[in-house]
């Protein structure tokens, strides 16, 4: 942070100081909980807590036991295999619909526009559970619970309000004199969607792809009320580990999980900034 | 009003009309003859419906009445993907994302064209806009300049039947707009495509076009060649759009075949052309251009005098502008070659003012315009 200027008097200097320590501190409760997972997750022992050993830096105190755990326990690979395999499916899903709903969101004619965006991205501010609960008895009835495509099409759901925001984000602003180029030059209305629009939205489709991703990768509440046995992802495999057999591998998971959103982030981040460099060179 | 070229016109505008509301027309019974190889600019104050005639010709608003051909075929059903009309648009409308042979091999791409062919088509685009070192840059490494030559040459590159310019140079400043205004007409001239251009800047469209089309309130006011527009405007919108032009203030008092002649505020009686206003009686404009307006001195013989009392002198540089004043309180300007000979007045001084019949109008006074 910047020093404070010269005509800052006393109060202004206490203020700044308070300020930055109480930014400091937010941070540190933000960030502590998720770093003291990662060392408590190499325990030797079945503790949730620091040992003497570990304290004290003794190598024979840490061990990767909960890990090899994780991936020897039949429960834990489902789970891994259905977090993944639920969470692509639903992300292209999302993905498609959420790209499809901004391009038309963003166009001018579009009637009704205000009210079919609030509609579309209801499953985002709608309590979790309620919509949970919903699905549950409007899927059973369809016969969509307790399988895979009931689990998917859930979280597609979950996972389209994502994609709607970063797209329409990089929608704001964009030209559409180019699509009238592009038709004048000859192309169809979908060959200048895949040709021109596509490129140019492409960082917010995959921002939004992966924000939908790790939205079905971390949910429970929906999977506690639809999924049977056959569809436990990770969290409801940790949720249930919690209560059943405490032990680090949930640690283990956790810190897999934290290094998985890490490279997310990162990816997102870079992608950002791509696109701000195309951007720029656009201006 | 417009004379079409051979039996069929190439492109025809036949009682066009437009509405977006269903309630006021945006554009009012348009018609319009267009030869092939033909400049026009369509030229009018914003919001007076040439962008939208622009817009219907290139397929993306629909025509609420009336019927466009090409080589006599209705248009108003095609898709614009299927129009094969270039057009070159206000903000350029390059492809960001695309180098510019990218940007030129487009069209070609989507009609199917060999690679090979379409390489070549490429080359030779891209020389003819001067840019053969900037083909694999992207349009956001250029300067607006190179954008407009590179929009153009994107226009032209499939070998259109018609190119649409929507006030192509709005974007640039004087001296870049001038040399691309000659940049254009090299190319018109060179390769004979029609074009149709639409612009509010009336030097712009002297200078560029074969005929022009002023309009107003969505009405066409005048069809017709540069010269003719500027020398014969056919009403007041004409006469006061295009240049600038005196008005002076009378009432007719004879009608002859070509010429009226027209009573002053002060009594005094002057002649001029016949425009379209015929009636004996009818409250009359007369319209002269500064630069026909001189000294009684520099005219000998039979001309139209008015006496008015000196204002103002500017100093413009290749010309000098006087202001005048006439007894009914109405202005006038002299633009006077910047000469030797260019007289000094003292303040208020009384000056008699000539010109030639044949250098004015007798123009019908409209009802107090609406401005829309």
């Amino acid at each position: 942070m910047a020093k404070a200027p010269a005509y800052f008097g006393f109060w202004y200097r206490l203020g700044t100081w308070l300020l930055k320590s109480t930014s400091w501190l937010v941070l540190f409760f933000l960030i502590m909980p998720i770093l003291v997972i990662i060392p408590l997750s190499f325990n030797v022992e079945p503790f949730f807590s620091f040992t003497k050993g570990m304290l004290t830096f003794q190598p024979e105190a840490y061990s990767m036991r909960w890990y090899s755990a994780i991936f020897s326990d039949p429960k834990w690979v489902l789970a891994i295999k259905n977090s993944f395999f639920i969470g692509i499916c639903a992300t292209v899903i999302a993905t498609a619909l959420g790209t499809c709903a901004a391009v038309g969101l963003a166009r001018d004619d579009m009637p009704a526009r205000r009210l079919i965006t609030a509609l579309l991205l209801s499953p985002m501010i709608v309590p979790l559970i309620i919509t949970a609960a919903g699905m549950f008895f409007f899927y059973s009835d369809l016969g969509l619970a307790g399988n895979y495509l009931g689990v998917i099409l859930a979280h597609a759901a979950l996972g389209t309000p994502f994609v709607i925001i970063t797209v329409t984000a990089t929608l704001a602003g964009f030209d559409y004199s180019l699509v009238r180029a592009g038709l004048n030059l000859g192309a169809r209305p979908v060959r200048v969607f895949w040709d021109i629009i596509m490129p140019l939205i492409r960082p917010g489709v995959i921002s939004g792809a992966l924000f939908a991703f790790i939205t079905s990768f971390d949910e429970v509440v929906v999977i506690l009320f639809m999924a049977g046995p056959q569809q436990r992802t990770i969290p409801r495999q940790m949720f249930s580990g919690l209560r059943e057999q405490i032990n680090p591998s949930i640690l283990a998971i956790a810190t897999l999980l934290i290094i998985l959103s890490i490279i997310m982030l990162v990816t997102i981040e870079l992608l950002r900034r791509r696109s701000a460099r195309l951007r720029g060179v656009e201006a | 009003m417009a004379d079409p070229v051979g039996d069929k016109p190439f492109l025809q505008f036949t009682n066009v009309k437009k509405t977006y509301d269903h309630k006021s027309l945006v554009v009012k019974d348009f018609n319009l003859d267009v030869a092939k190889g033909e400049f026009i600019t369509l030229l009018g104050p914003s919001g007076s419906g040439k962008t939208t005639c622009l817009m219907m010709l290139a397929g993306f608003e629909d025509v609420t009445s009336g019927e466009i051909l090409i080589n006599g075929r209705s248009v108003t059903s095609i898709a614009p993907y299927q129009r094969n009309i270039g057009m070159v648009f206000q903000q350029y409308a390059l492809f960001p994302h695309m180098t510019l042979r990218e940007n030129l091999a487009y069209p070609l791409k989507v009609r199917k064209m060999a690679k090979d062919e379409i390489n070549a088509k490429v080359d030779e685009y891209l020389t003819l806009v001067e840019l053969q070192a900037f083909g694999n840059r992207h349009p956001g490494q250029l300067s607006g300049g190179q954008r407009q030559r590179v929009a153009l040459a994107r226009a032209l590159i499939f070998a259109p039947d018609i190119v649409l310019m929507d006030e192509p140079l709005g974007a640039l400043d004087k001296k870049l707009r001038e040399q691309m205004q000659f940049e254009i007409k090299r190319l018109h001239d060179q390769l004979g495509f029609t074009v149709i251009y639409v612009t509010h800047d009336q030097t712009e469209a002297l200078t560029m076009s074969d005929r022009i089309a002023v309009f107003n309130n969505g009405i066409v006011q005048q069809c017709a060649a540069p010269h003719v527009l500027y020398e014969r405007p056919a009403n007041l919108f004409v006469a006061d759009f295009i240049g600038e032009s005196n008005k002076i203030m009378g009432t007719i008092a004879q009608v002859g075949d070509e010429t009226v002649t027209v009573r002053l505020a002060d009594g005094a009686e002057v002649s001029s052309l016949k425009a379209n206003c015929t009636e004996i009686g009818a409250p009359t404009t007369i319209s002269v251009r500064p630069e026909k307006l001189t000294f009684t001195d520099r005219l000998g013989g039979a001309c139209n005098q008015i006496k008015a009392r000196f204002v103002a002198r500017h100093y413009v540089g290749e010309y000098i502008r006087y202001q005048f004043e006439t007894a009914d309180g109405s202005e006038l300007v002299v633009k006077n070659l910047n000469d030797s000979s260019a007289p000094q007045f003292s303040a208020q001084e009384e000056v008699a003012l000539a010109w030639l019949a044949q250098d004015s109008q007798a123009l019908d006074r409209p009802a107090p315009q609406k401005t829309t």
